[in-house]
């Protein structure tokens, strides 16, 4: 099964090319690996367009279990299928959780210093940045949503009023919008066709 | 040193296993259940191990999920006395990474690999191309909110002004150039480390 549908202009050669990907990926990742995801997998190697990103990562985000790897078992899985899925979950696996553990036994008692917190306070507020950064360059995709830009905005201000400033839990504003939305989209998808 | 059965070792993979599916939105949404289980109720792990095994994740390379398999570590450490125990308690705490990280793995990888593998054959059907875009707006503004949430956990302003404006700079120069990121982050962490921020 190969991504023919596929209009990036790349795709991963083999599940060994997947293993390295994901694991150099991962290592790159502090504070969490989606803006590492975004710019190595879209902007550098071009296995996904930003469109394709977004869709993924919205079946990503909805899963449960860790983003990143439900993300890694899509893309893994839709190249080489089962064994595809498993090579990039052992690549985004396997060496962060070797470091951490080295690091866990190196560090015990630095962790809970003046300096360490600080670094980590320094680290997180990037992070921050980081993943904000990822959403608002994700914006360009909606441009060819079947919705409309103006009620995307409009979705997103009420996602974003929910939980960020409302500070909603997450389970009730994706089951309550996101149906909601669904049925819009395919509203529109249909009214589309039939033009 | 604790004294684990083989059924506490079992319990612990079940408990994992069935936080798995419960952790929609990424697995330190589980945290604070985590908490109550291995710190409250079954005394597996203290209350610094728990805290300091999610800001070690943090401050390392990788998924943030990576919290779950130091707490698997530092259960196996606590079951077999601590490192000084030598090569033994190294075993047994990777033992523990394994009961933990394999738990809180499989059940969602499964769902999420049947489940995004008849989406992907049936990519045409109506169904799913609506969800996929209803959804992309949504999921484009939770991003956005977590960076948000995640500069905005500092509730003083006068104070934790320098942190806002460390992460509105991170957000301009991802979003505007190519830097690495780990410039950024290692920007940031100098910043920390010197009390600047």
């Amino acid at each position: 099964m190969t991504t023919s549908h596929s209009s990036a202009p790349n795709a991963p050669k083999s599940k060994t090319d997947l293993f390295w990907s994901f694991t150099f990926l991962a290592l790159q990742g502090f504070g969490g690996v989606l803006a590492v995801v975004q710019r190595e997998l879209v902007d550098k190697k071009q296995w996904l367009t930003l469109d394709e990103f977004v869709e993924d990562w919205a079946v990503a985000q909805i899963m449960p279990g860790p983003n990143v790897v439900n993300l890694a078992l899509m893309i893994g899985g839709r190249c080489f299928g089962l064994a595809g899925a498993l090579a990039a979950l052992a690549g985004l696996l396997l060496a962060p959780t070797i470091v951490v553990l080295l690091l866990a036994a190196a560090v015990a008692g630095f962790a809970d210093t003046a300096v360490a917190q600080g670094m980590l306070r320094g680290m997180g507020a990037v992070s921050a940045g980081l993943i904000a950064a990822v959403g608002i360059k994700l914006m360009g995709a909606l441009k060819n949503n079947p919705m409309g830009m103006m009620t995307c905005i409009a979705i997103g201000a009420l996602t974003f009023i929910a939980i960020g400033l409302l500070r909603l839990p997450l389970a009730w504003v994706l089951l309550s919008l996101g149906p909601l939305a669904s049925v819009w989209a395919a509203h529109c998808i249909k009214q589309r066709g039939a033009a | 040193m604790l004294d684990l059965s083989l059924a506490d070792w079992l319990s612990l993979f079940t408990h994992f296993m069935s936080l798995s599916l419960l952790a929609v939105g990424g697995a330190i949404t589980t945290a604070p259940d985590i908490h109550r289980y291995l710190v409250d109720e079954t005394h597996w792990l203290s209350d610094a191990q728990f805290t300091s095994s999610i800001a070690l994740a943090q401050g390392a390379p990788g998924p943030n999920v990576m919290f779950i398999a130091l707490m698997g570590w530092n259960v196996g450490l606590n079951a077999a006395g601590g490192l000084g125990a030598g090569w033994p308690a190294v075993a047994l705490a990777l033992w523990g990474v394994c009961i933990t990280m394999i738990g809180i793995l499989i059940p969602s990888c499964t769902l999420t690999f049947v489940a995004t593998r008849w989406a992907h054959q049936n990519r045409e059907m109506l169904a799913v191309k609506a969800f996929k875009s209803g959804m992309a707006p949504l999921v484009i503004a939770l991003l956005i909110a977590t960076g948000w949430l995640l500069t905005g956990k500092h509730e003083n302003p006068a104070q934790d002004w320098p942190m806002w404006a460390v992460s509105a700079i991170s957000t301009l120069i991802v979003w505007k150039t190519k830097t690495h990121l780990l410039w950024l982050l290692a920007a940031g962490a100098l910043l920390g480390g010197l009390g600047l921020i």
